[in-house]
């Protein structure tokens, strides 16, 4: 004797994105903080030193912000014109940035005033950085002469002038205090020694290049300008290694995460995309308000800071683990579970003597109710308001079995005004939805026969018929443009395809092409 | 001797055994069943065939206790005899030949050496009108009596079950259309009473089914339209009465009541056994959900066993109407096959749709439902003229990891509902578990579907009349929670042609897919390499060549074509205008069968695409089209010599005639294993054969023998001169430990000379065996000749051969039946 086989729930399937390790770990952060700068946001540096704060520069000033603080904890202020690239030295004591007045100052973290200028560059300074022994300063500037500076001196100690264009981003090796690169508007990236009179390493970007980053083993170079995101293998002697075009306009930055294991990039066009640095596929996508123009990354991760066009400074925090403990331990609480589980995950041990019971399988009340042939309770149950409202799914599968059983007409039949205006509720609500139509279809077609005698005698059915007969009328309208857009499709992929004879010394008839998958919407597919 | 490898057809077992009602014994130990030609004896405890009573000729038409001897049954059957049998060891004791085939048995205690029997009216066996006659069986010490002596009771009765003897024999009602007739012994007289042919209510108010009450006078009849009718006070024509008992919605099957009359068991489409209480009849108890329609219910004659045939070719054991105890399951047939019969790579399990919504697995070296596999796990509504879910396509990956299944609802007026479910192995549970399940996968019909032979991908093609082949992949979402899933990965077509047959060559490098009369053949990465077409005719089944032949294409088309094409040149390598009806190919070597129908019978060829003469082939193998047909991988390969006998060592042709009945081809050779091996498997027959009484009893016995002439050969070898040579003589002298092993063994050893005289009656057998087949070498020898002319082409017909196959195999049967009865008279 089998047992009842209860009414298949069937699951569908969720669309949109999956859910990945990588969506769960970027996920993970609380909503935004959004401070308000004066002007476009052009740079974000982290210090590297505890407290990890990190500095802002925005218009003509630097704002320094505590890891939590919305508030500046410092402010330098003393720029002539737009200040560019805050920069923290490697201890985080020292600041550097450049300045459209063509001038670069160097500031005590603590202090107010700057400790050096140093003069020299005849246009505004886009890049600054230190050298990896802390006494040396890089910077690139849009007179196309990228130099170094001593520090205790401030003097000027070499001065290269070979790219052709505005240097907009540079960068300083961490492993070797005589290396950097540069980038610059003239498409190409090159790398400098200064122990060398010239270049040692171009490579070609063929777009202008907005932001380079070394790789923590400094084995790869990963370059933005354009649309392209591309990374280069140094020691190979710069070949280019992948090219990424994953965003629709100008990547602005550049940024790894704490670990290496992820690339992070920035666009004009409001998007952050995560590269997975294994494949280089993207793994998560982070939207924002306005266009990005920079973007840093806390260490461990444990906040991501974006700076927009719009002046707007937002800041992510990493959901601390306690927060998510605080949560599940919510749960765990409830009583009803703990009284469900009681006794049951016991485990028997090794002489235990175990009485098997037969295990009572519980039934859904429409079940019970069809597996007792009342098919019109079963309709009932199944229509309840919140199983109604919260799984349409299974008032859906209630009527599908009913019409496998033949009886969903009688089930329909017999019900009063009430009864009625619910039921068509339900069907306003759901029948255009794509997983329940061919089944919601049938019931209404149902319904309209069974009242059809009925109508006009309840103003609040009619009004319903009314409203169901308007929406079913628009959706045919949609799908009917749906359909042209397709054909208009069909039509620029055939054309695109490339047209090719097959050989046929077998048949007689002429060969056509192999229609492609291209056009045909895929089918529904739900996993079990 | 040299051992000839002839090739016969064989009808494989798998036949109905729901077809009359089952018997219980007095001692509820055993289950008959008619089950074709043959009585099968069921363990009514452990559900294993203990016996199969072989002796038949035509259709077993019913089995009924022998009321004088608790050990022995009657059975008739259509070719016009009566046998009785002794079930505990399987011996036919005697056969009574009526002359006329017989449609069913009753018999009665109190009517002793008479079974009655019913018999078509005019002698032609397509009579309609049916008589129920009393047959004296002569006493009378031959074995095969002729039974002459009848003497009609009623006649215009239905040829099956609606018959019933009433209290203590005194009368018999029987049921046809509209009429009961009660037919009283001691007046010799009968009444009858009719019903009205229909209420106002549409009620059908035909009989089906008669059952008397064993203790009052009290007969219930179950009618069309679901009533119960129970009826009294009818030994007056006049003053009688009948109450009505209504639950079923359906028409009552069956009807019968428990030994002591307590209760009244009814059962009919719905699947419910009720018990009626017969004192208080509005009490009733049921037994729900037990699987097909219930057809007969028989009940044990101390009434603590009841048992159930269903429609669905099986039988449940009930335990006093509270727990099924066992299920009897035979191989479903139903109304047609509507997947392909296909091997489990696995448990080499012959798979195909059995009951509703399922698919069955059949082992057929044991002739045994394994399991049923629930595909669409729905309740199944017993409801006539409903539109059930059937499960229409069933294919399985190379290594059996994966099952794909198509199951389809046809509604009137309203769309096909489609759903293609992807089962993935479970090793922990030994079964297959849901995956993925596709709903509405094409937006037609799937004609076909197949799994990618190749190694490294899982890959699923199925095609449609919807005009698209599509290929489903098993896409791995490691990363994500949710487990690896199928999903679509190319739709593809050919001029909006309606794709007929999909096949993939052995390595997975190529698929064809036949749209109409074009052959279209595409790489994995699904660019059309290549068209191939014969016009006209539509292409109706693609085969690969495999092994040596991979080169080569084969197609068949409606215009009865058979081309095969050679994928290298791309051309036409040969054609022949055969209608072949079926195209196989054997997984395990080149060849291929092609069955071949050609007025009104089928026709086997078994060729290798390369070469221009058939292997093997056999005209008029059966009457009407195959249907289906499947290379089974062999247990253990066959060392046949014999040419035409050797495509059958590998593996195992099985084929389905027009009237389903599951046939195959067996050699000499095998045939002759399968006797040994039966011969083997002699075991003590009141216990039920399971494997573990097997090994068990096996134990047993080889300890009784060890421990009974252990006290007179005890001494032996300590007394054998050799041991004591072997133990006085020094070591150096002796030669090597190696050489003297097996000579000490053989020492050991307990003598043969008891065993041989037992032996002897096999030997005997062995030999009129032996005689048998040369006999049938000569046969064969003469038909040898004939089909060695007969080349690749029709036209050219065999000549009919001196004896017909059956005619053969009953003699054959008459031999070594006669043989084991002498064999077993002389041990008595």
């Amino acid at each position: 004797m089998a047992s009842f086989k209860s009414t298949k729930i069937p699951i569908y399937p969720k669309l949109g994105e999956k859910v990945t390790p990588d969506t769960l770990y970027w996920k993970n952060y609380k909503a935004p903080v959004q401070i308000k700068e004066f002007g476009a946001v052009t740079s974000i540096d982290f210090s590297s030193l505890a407290p990890h704060n990190y500095a802002v520069t925005a218009s003509t000033r630097i704002h320094i912000y505590g890891p939590f603080s919305t508030e500046p904890v410092k402010t330098f202020t003393r720029f002539k014109d737009t200040a560019y690239s805050g920069k923290f030295r490697s201890d985080g004591q020292l600041l550097v940035a450049g300045c459209e007045d063509s001038m670069v100052r160097l500031f005590d973290v603590s202090g107010k005033v700057a400790l050096r200028v140093f003069k020299g560059h005849t246009k505004g300074v886009h890049v600054t950085d230190f050298t990896s022994d802390c006494y040396h300063i890089l910077t690139g500037s849009d007179d196309y002469t990228c130099r170094l500076w001593d520090i205790p001196n401030s003097t000027e100690l070499t001065s290269y002038k070979e790219h052709t264009d505005y240097i907009r981003c540079g960068i300083t090796s961490k492993l070797n205090r005589d290396i950097f690169i540069t980038g610059s508007y003239d498409h190409t990236l090159r790398m400098f020694d200064a122990r060398v009179e010239k270049s040692v390493m171009t490579m070609d970007h063929s777009q202008p290049v907005e932001s380079v980053l070394l790789y923590p083993s400094e084995g790869l170079l990963v370059s933005a300008g354009g649309r392209y995101v591309k990374v280069w293998d140094l020691l190979k002697g710069g070949q280019p290694l992948v090219s990424l075009k994953n965003h629709h306009k100008t990547v602005t930055c550049l940024s790894l995460s704490s670990n290496g294991q992820r690339l992070l990039s920035a666009s004009l066009d409001r998007h952050v995309k995560i590269y997975n640095t294994t494949n280089y596929k993207v793994v998560h996508n982070f939207d924002y308000a306005a266009s990005i123009l920079s973007l840093a990354l806390a260490p461990d991760d444990e906040s991501i800071v974006v700076g927009m066009t719009n002046g707007v400074l937002s800041i992510k925090h990493r959901k601390s683990p306690e927060e998510k403990r605080e949560m599940a331990g919510k749960q765990r609480m409830q009583p009803v579970y703990r009284i469900f589980v009681k006794g049951r995950n016991y485990v028997p041990k090794k002489d235990d003597f175990l009485v098997s019971k037969p295990v009572k399988s519980h039934l859904a009340k429409y079940d019970k109710q069809l597996k007792k042939f009342n098919i019109s309770k079963a309709l009932d149950t199944a229509l309840e308001s919140w199983r109604r409202n919260r799984k349409p799914e299974i008032t859906v599968a209630v009527m599908k079995e009913l019409d496998r059983r033949g009886t969903l007409k009688n089930a329909l039949a017999g019900r009063d005004e009430q009864n009625l205006s619910q039921l068509l509720n339900f069907l306003i609500g759901n029948v255009v939805d794509p997983r329940f139509t061919p089944v919601l279809v049938t019931a209404t077609e149902m319904i309209l026969d069974i009242y059809q005698a009925v109508v006009g005698q309840s103003s609040v059915v009619d009004r319903q018929l009314v409203r169901l007969q308007e929406l079913v009328e628009r959706e045919v309208d949609y799908q009917q443009d749906l359909l042209e857009v397709l054909g208009m499709l069909d039509t620029l992929f055939a054309a695109s395809l490339p047209r090719k004879e097959v050989p046929c010394p077998g048949s007689s008839r002429s060969n056509g092409l192999a229609e492609g998958s291209l056009g045909a919407p895929g089918p529904q597919l739900k996993a079990a | 001797m040299v051992a000839h490898a002839e090739i016969r057809v064989v009808h494989l077992s798998g036949s109905k055994i729901n077809f009359r009602e089952p018997v219980i014994t007095n001692d509820s130990r055993f289950l008959l069943c008619a089950s074709g030609e043959s009585v099968k004896v069921y363990s009514s405890s452990s559900e294993e065939c203990v016996h199969d009573l072989q002796g038949h000729t035509d259709l077993v038409s019913g089995i009924v206790r022998n009321p004088s001897n608790h050990l022995q049954v009657y059975s008739c059957s259509a070719d016009g005899t009566v046998r009785l049998w002794d079930f505990t060891d399987g011996i036919l004791i005697k056969t009574f030949i009526i002359g006329y085939p017989i449609y069913s048995i009753y018999v009665s205690e109190n009517h002793g050496g008479v079974v009655f029997v019913v018999v078509p009216m005019a002698n032609d066996k397509s009579s309609e009108l049916f008589q129920l006659v009393a047959v004296h069986l002569p006493l009378s010490g031959d074995q095969e009596v002729e039974a002459r002596e009848l003497s009609a009771v009623l006649c215009d009765v239905s040829p099956s079950g609606a018959a019933s003897f009433g209290r203590k024999g005194e009368y018999i009602a029987a049921v046809k259309g509209l009429q009961l007739e009660v037919f009283f012994f001691k007046k010799q007289k009968s009444h009858r009473f009719f019903l009205k042919s229909g209420n106002k209510k549409g009620a059908k108010n035909a009989f089906t089914c008669v059952s008397c009450h064993p203790k009052e006078d009290c007969i219930a009849t179950g009618h069309e339209d679901g009533k119960i009718r129970l009826w009294r006070n009818f030994n007056q024509k006049k003053e009688y009465t009948y109450s009505t008992l209504h639950w079923h919605h359906g028409a009552v099957n069956t009807l019968q009541f428990t030994p002591e009359g307590t209760n009244l068991l009814s059962g009919g489409i719905e699947s419910v056994l009720v018990q009626w209480h017969y004192t208080q009849e509005n009490q009733k108890d049921f037994l729900p959900r037990l699987g097909g329609a219930i057809t007969h219910i028989a009940v044990s004659p101390d009434g603590s066993l009841f048992c159930t045939s269903h429609s669905d070719n099986k039988i449940t054991i009930i335990q006093s109407c509270v727990k099924v105890s066992a299920i009897i399951q035979g191989l479903v047939k139903g109304e047609g096959v509507r997947t392909d019969l296909t091997i489990d790579p696995r448990s080499k399990a012959l798979v195909l749709n059995g009951k509703p919504g399922h698919l069955q697995f059949y082992s057929l070296h044991r002739d045994k439902l394994l399991y049923n596999l629930d595909i669409v796990q729905q309740e199944y509504i017993h409801e006539e003229g409903l539109d059930q879910f059937e499960v229409v396509k069933a294919a399985f990956d190379t290594r059996g990891d994966w099952l794909a299944t198509v199951e389809e609802r046809t509604q009137k007026g309203s769309e096909l509902e489609i759903n293609l479910k992807l089962w993935v192995y479970d090793e922990q549970t030994q079964s297959f578990m849901l995956n993925t399940t596709v709903i509405a996968p094409h937006e037609d019909q799937i004609t076909a579907m197949c799994f990618s032979p190749s190694p490294e991908t899982t890959m699923l093609v199925t095609i449609s009349f919807d005009g698209h082949f599509k290929a489903w992949l098993l896409a791995d979402h490691s990363d994500t929670k949710e487990g690896a899933s199928w999903s679509c990965d190319f739709v593809g077509g050919y001029h909006h042609l309606k794709p007929g047959c999909c096949c993939f060559s052995a390595d997975g490098s190529l698929l064809a897919v036949g749209f109409q009369e074009v052959v279209t053949v595409w790489s994995p990465s699904w660019e059309l390499l290549t068209t191939l077409s014969q016009p006209p005719g539509a292409i109706r089944d693609l085969c690969f060549g495999r092994l040596s032949c991979s080169k080569y294409l084969l197609g068949t088309s409606t215009k009865n074509q058979l081309c095969c094409w050679n994928l290298l040149t791309c051309s036409l390598e040969w054609s022949t205008p055969v209608d072949v009806s079926l195209l196989q190919a054997d997984p395990l070597s080149e060849n291929m069968a092609a069955f071949c129908s050609q007025s009104g019978c089928s026709d086997l060829f078994v060729f290798k695409p390369g070469e221009p003469r058939p292997l093997y082939s056999q005209k008029a193998l059966c009457t009407g089209k195959v249907q289906r047909a499947v290379f089974a991988p062999r247990d253990q390969m066959l060392e046949s010599c014999e040419e035409h006998a050797q495509w059958l060592n590998r593996s195992q042709l099985y084929f389905f005639t027009q009237h389903m009945d599951l046939m195959t081809f067996s050699t000499k050779t095998e045939e002759d294993r399968l006797l040994a091996s039966s011969k083997r498997l002699m075991v003590d027959d009141s216990v039920a054969v399971t494997p573990f009484y097997l090994l068990l009893g096996k134990h047993r016995q080889h300890q009784e023998a060890l421990t009974n002439p252990m006290a007179e050969r005890i001494q032996l070898p300590q007394g054998s001169i050799a041991i004591k040579e072997l133990l006085y003589t020094p070591a150096h002298v002796l030669p090597s430990a190696s050489f003297l092993c097996s000579m000490f063994v053989r020492s050991l050893l307990i003598s043969s000379s008891s065993a041989s005289e037992e032996k002897e009656p096999v030997e005997e057998e062995m030999e009129s065996e032996e005689e048998d087949s040369e006999g049938e070498a000569e046969l064969r020898d003469a038909r040898q000749d004939l089909g060695g002319s007969a080349a690749w082409g029709p036209g050219e017909e065999l000549g009919a051969p001196a004896l017909t196959k059956a005619q053969e195999r009953e003699l054959r049967r008459v031999k070594h039946f006669d043989h084991s009865w002498l064999s077993s008279v002389l041990e008595c």
